[in-house]
């Protein structure tokens, strides 16, 4: 099996840059949009932008769960931890900003709230809580809602609860490019939302926008052979589906996961923060699963606000391409990962944290 | 994150595998894999194993990489 390293590989790294540089437009530019922290991540971890060409733009969606995650949704895990249940959580969600605070201040003022890595700690710390209300505030995409779905259809202990703020990219971005917020010549799709819904998932978007849509991993040479086929598609004009991670998604995907997820949730709209109501794009507990679901067992009557954004925090631009983090006045000022100010600052897969640690277009 | 290394299978129990990189181990939940045998690698997100890796998927996509590779590749590493 090829190593990690290979696919770091400085010589293939260099060739394929050669590549995309015979193969970039020489005028037009060419805006190319991904929808995952965690490639935003890795091009700026590793500096890919500047081996680019100046003319091909790698552009940052929304591609970070914990900054889609609208406030009404904290506030409801605020309610639940106030509650005096314990509340476990994914690290990124502690710092989110909210109009009452976030889960950390909470905690500061004695709320019992832990974070989790997986929904398999949450049974662990249910167990050990026999006594004792406990709530899993579960937070992500297609990728993480599967295990919350395995969580839920392995049968939880009677004292954990479930409060679902999982939410669907492809009917997402579907919908941002169909209003025109978002306008990009091609995608790159995320690699592992893709291993759960398979890379066929994203056809119909090649099919409605005429994009290329190529489902990439995470390494340099993943990336840049996502960027070279989609140079290739646009030159010779005939925008297709692609996958240069087939080593780990399938065109269909995980049919387990699939099945896990279509018998827990079912397809509701859904606000995104900063980009309002979008539906078909969020996942609810089924009704079948009341007794589970903290929204019922809590009574909670939390209802989305109007500002959903700090006032001044430009991070739905920032998740729609339309401006990168240092053309928000507050970014490394007012907004800074010590003190996020924006929902964007606070994730490690929010766009303006990343563009702090790494600087975005340089490593 | 989703940066999920694959990793080593080491042993496989009713609900779980155990896991291997680099030396360290864990464990991850295996309800969301059909099969599962020791010696595959798999990606573990959030606790869970979500898929296994195509061994032979990644040999032919290494396979593209000749065409790729120039002739003086080593004088430049
Ligand atoms: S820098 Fe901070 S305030 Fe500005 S867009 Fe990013 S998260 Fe929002």
């Amino acid at each position: 099996m090829p190593s990690l390293e290979q696919y770091q590989s400085r010589d293939l790294v260099a060739a394929l840059v050669r590549e995309i540089e015979r193969l970039a437009p020489v005028e037009a530019p060419v805006k190319i949009m991904h929808v995952c922290g965690s490639h935003e991540h890795s091009l700026s971890q590793w500096g890919l932008r500047s081996l680019l060409p100046p003319q091909v733009e790698l552009i940052a969606g929304p591609g970070c769960p914990v900054c889609v995650c609208p406030e009404h949704e904290v506030r409801e895990a605020l309610a639940v931890a106030r509650r005096g249940a314990l509340l476990l959580t994914y690290g990124d969600m502690l710092r989110v900003p909210t109009s009452e605070g976030s889960l950390l201040d909470a905690a500061a003022q004695g709320a019992d709230i832990k974070l989790v890595y997986s929904p398999a700690d949450c049974v662990r710390q249910a167990r050990e809580n026999p006594g004792r209300e406990v709530c899993f505030f579960a937070v992500g995409f297609e990728t993480t809602a599967a295990p919350t779905a395995a969580l839920v259809q392995a049968g939880p202990p009677a004292n954990l609860s479930v409060l679902t703020a999982h939410r669907l990219t492809p009917p997402a971005m579907a919908l941002l490019l169909r209003s025109g917020e978002i306008e990009v010549d091609a995608l790159i799709a995320p690699g592992h939302v893709s291993v759960v819904i398979g890379a066929e998932a994203w056809r119909p978007l090649v099919t409605e926008f005429d994009l290329p849509c190529i489902v990439a991993g995470f390494e340099p040479v993943d990336l840049l052979l996502a960027v070279r086929e989609i140079l290739r598609q646009l030159r010779q004009e005939n925008a297709a589906l692609g996958n240069v991670y087939r080593r780990l998604v399938k065109p269909h995907g995980s049919a387990k996961a699939q099945a896990a997820l279509a018998r827990t949730f079912d397809v509701r709209p859904s606000v995104w923060r900063g980009l309002g109501e979008l539906p078909d794009t969020g996942l609810l507990l089924q009704e079948r699963f009341d007794e589970l679901n903290a929204r019922v067992r809590f009574d909670l009557r939390i209802s989305a606000e109007s500002a959903e954004m700090p006032a001044g925090c430009q991070c739905n631009r920032v998740m729609l391409g339309q401006i990168k983090p240092p053309e928000c006045g507050l970014f490394r000022s007012a907004c800074h990962p010590l003190r996020p100010y924006g929902p964007c600052m606070v994730s490690q897969e929010g766009t303006c944290y990343i563009w702090h640690q790494y600087g975005g277009q340089v490593a | 994150m989703c940066l999920a290394v694959p990793m080593k299978v080491t042993a496989v129990t009713s609900d779980e595998v155990v896991v291997e990189l680099h030396g360290v181990t864990q464990r991850a939940r295996r309800d969301l894999l059909d099969e599962v045998a020791v010696g595959d690698h798999v990606i573990i997100h959030a606790g869970y194993a979500l898929t296994v890796l195509d061994e032979a998927e990644a040999e032919s996509t290494w396979a593209l990489f000749d065409e790729l590779q120039p002739g003086d590749a080593d004088a430049q590493s």
